[in-house]
């Protein structure tokens, strides 16, 4: 599957990056180089292998991680506002959406 | 436990403030030249430093000063994981490992930089500088947490956490001349650890005594309700295993990864730790990986999908970094990662969103998850037939400043050997096994099944006892 240089455009967008032109031009060919490493994978036969996704350990995959319906602490609206960049009336605020 | 002879490179409860009092100094002294800290915290640590003494009462880790990675959150102090993004955050709780190591007495004494969001494998991602290898300050320290590696090999810290992802720990700890552990997936708890690659991601430890990693992980491990894939696995006293008896242990010697691109002194320095197993009483038996060599783009699939995922939180919000001058939502979004990200991490969360972006998915992550499975299963068939498999932990000493980064794909390569216990979430260890021609550090790896630390710490102790290391870096506190 080769990637050229309007994927390379279409996936900064998808990431929310606004790249400037001479990233762009670097991560490019970085990305096609890196793409076709990865595609060594094809030479195996993976039809019959399940995907390993989660729980990699059999005790962690049985370790039960709900819990009781208790309410607990929490941060708070204070602490949690402490760190935001642009605080407002109790709110993060952000710049017009439309 | 008797807090008096826990720790024998540590000190004893009454010596705390003097002993925390010359880490900082020795961290201060040393900034300048190995930048491996991005805050000391001299008031703070000495204060807690002062409390444990007053107390006086018995603790593991009594006065015990420590250095923590700063993508690792530490109530009070900075945590920007060697980025721009999150250059003034202050995280507003501990992680629970830190809760639980200051709870037995350990005193922070400041956070040390790595790789920007642990992605690298020598320092020089981290937005504040490259740290500096107190053994050649030309070459790197390794990565990520690089800052962790040198903090203990320069002698300012017993004691530093890191956090491993694909050798993060390891690979460090062997180019600065340490002991790094990996432990299991799922023994320590990531809460308060800023996620890089969640399925991947361990918390770890580096010291100069196995020891030493094996008292800390004792405390800081076992389930955490904050980290739902922590397993409810018991935490044995791991010092037990430090018998010293290593006869009729079964040692992996996967002959096949000792060939192409290993560096021909960090071969025979391993291969001579063998022969010490040997002569300990080990048993050398021959295993096969099959599917090892396949585990960097594996790896490079999974880590960069999952951190493209997990970094998307930073946009400019609830924390960290705003750009300025940015008076549309979605303009504020992209302006804000385009500034506050470096060039490697732009470059993986774009590789990221590509692999699972529509009609990708089954080409890159599937098939990448499979073929995880199958190197998975290679370690299952591996232990069938011994107790732990020893391999390089890196395939060079440390290689100079400059020389790999305009080649992320050469940057990569760097993690062949540590990867495939990241994919498999088994433990692994780096022990330093000897100096290069050009005195560098070497340093071989253990690699266990699940929950096998007890044996890898029962192993890297026995070498550590036959050939005890004692070399001291140039640069050193």
């Amino acid at each position: 599957m080769p990637i050229n240089q309007s994927d390379i455009e279409k996936v900064a967008n998808l990431a929310h990056l606004e790249l400037a032109e001479e990233e762009l031009k670097t991560f490019g060919p970085q990305m096609i180089q890196i793409i076709n490493y990865v595609e060594q994978l094809n030479a195996l036969d993976t039809k019959n292998v399940e995907p390993a996704i989660g729980g990699l350990t059999p005790e962690g995959a049985n370790t039960d991680s709900s819990r009781d319906d208790e309410i607990a602490g929490s941060l708070g609206q204070k602490t949690a506002l402490e760190e935001a960049p642009d605080p407002a009336h109790g709110h993060f605020r952000v710049p017009k959406v439309l | 436990m008797n807090p008096e002879t826990s720790c024998k490179s540590c000190p004893t409860k009454r010596m705390s403030r003097q002993t925390v009092e010359f880490s900082i100094t020795a961290a201060e002294r040393l900034n300048e030249t190995l930048n491996a800290f991005l805050e000391i915290d001299r008031e703070g640590a000495l204060q807690r430093a002062t409390e444990i003494e007053n107390r006086g009462t018995a603790s593991v880790l009594a006065g015990i000063p420590i250095a923590v990675k700063d993508n690792i959150c530490v109530k009070g102090l900075q945590a920007s994981c060697g980025s721009k993004i999150l250059g003034d955050y202050h995280p507003p709780y501990n992680a629970t490992v830190i809760e639980r190591l200051t709870k037995a007495g350990a005193v922070v004494i400041g956070k040390t930089n790595c790789d920007e969001f642990a992605m690298g494998s020598s320092n020089e991602n981290s937005a504040f500088g490259p740290v500096r290898n107190p053994w050649d300050t030309t070459r790197v320290s390794g990565g990520s947490s690089g800052g962790s590696a040198t903090a203990v090999a320069a002698g300012i810290v017993p004691v530093a956490l890191g956090s491993d992802t694909g050798g993060s720990v390891r690979q460090p700890a062997s180019l600065c001349g340490v002991i790094g552990l990996k432990p299991t997936y799922g023994r320590n708890s990531r809460y308060g650890l800023v996620a890089f690659a969640s399925s991947l991601d361990q918390i770890g430890v580096f010291a100069r005594k196995v020891e030493d990693v094996a008292r800390v992980l004792g405390v800081m491990a076992g389930r955490d309700p904050h980290d739902s894939t922590t397993a409810d696995v018991p935490v044995p006293d791991y010092t037990a295993s430090l018998t010293g008896d290593l006869k009729g242990a079964r040692l992996g010697f996967p002959r096949t990864l000792y060939g192409e691109g290993l560096d021909a002194e960090v071969k025979t320095s391993v291969e001579n730790a063998v022969d010490v197993y040997r002569e300990l009483g080990a048993e050398i038996v021959d295993v096969e990986l099959p599917h090892a060599g396949y585990a960097i783009a594996v790896y490079y699939i999974i880590a960069t999908a999952e951190a493209s995922s997990n970094l998307a939180r930073f946009d400019g919000v609830r924390y960290g970094f705003r750009a300025e001058e940015t008076p549309e939502l979605r303009q504020m979004y992209r302006r804000t990662r385009e500034e506050g990200f470096g060039p490697e991490v732009k470059r993986r969360i774009m590789l990221g969103t590509y692999v699972l972006s529509a009609g990708y998915y089954d080409a890159y992550y599937l098939k990448a998850q499979q073929v995880r499975t199958l190197i998975k299963n290679d370690f299952l068939e591996a232990f069938k037939r011994c107790d732990a498999i020893i391999t390089p932990t890196s395939p060079t000493p440390a290689f100079a400043l400059g020389e790999k980064v305009d080649d992320p794909l050469a940057m990569y390569l760097n993690d062949i050997y540590t990867v495939t216990a990241n994919l498999a979430g088994v433990p692994g260890i780096s022990v330093p096994c000897g100096l290069s021609s050009a005195r560098l550090p070497i340093g071989f790896q253990l690699i266990g099944p699940y929950w096998s630390e007890p044996t890898l710490f029962k192993l890297a102790h026995g070498y550590e006892q036959a050939r005890p290391f004692t070399e001291r870096p140039p640069i050193s506190a």
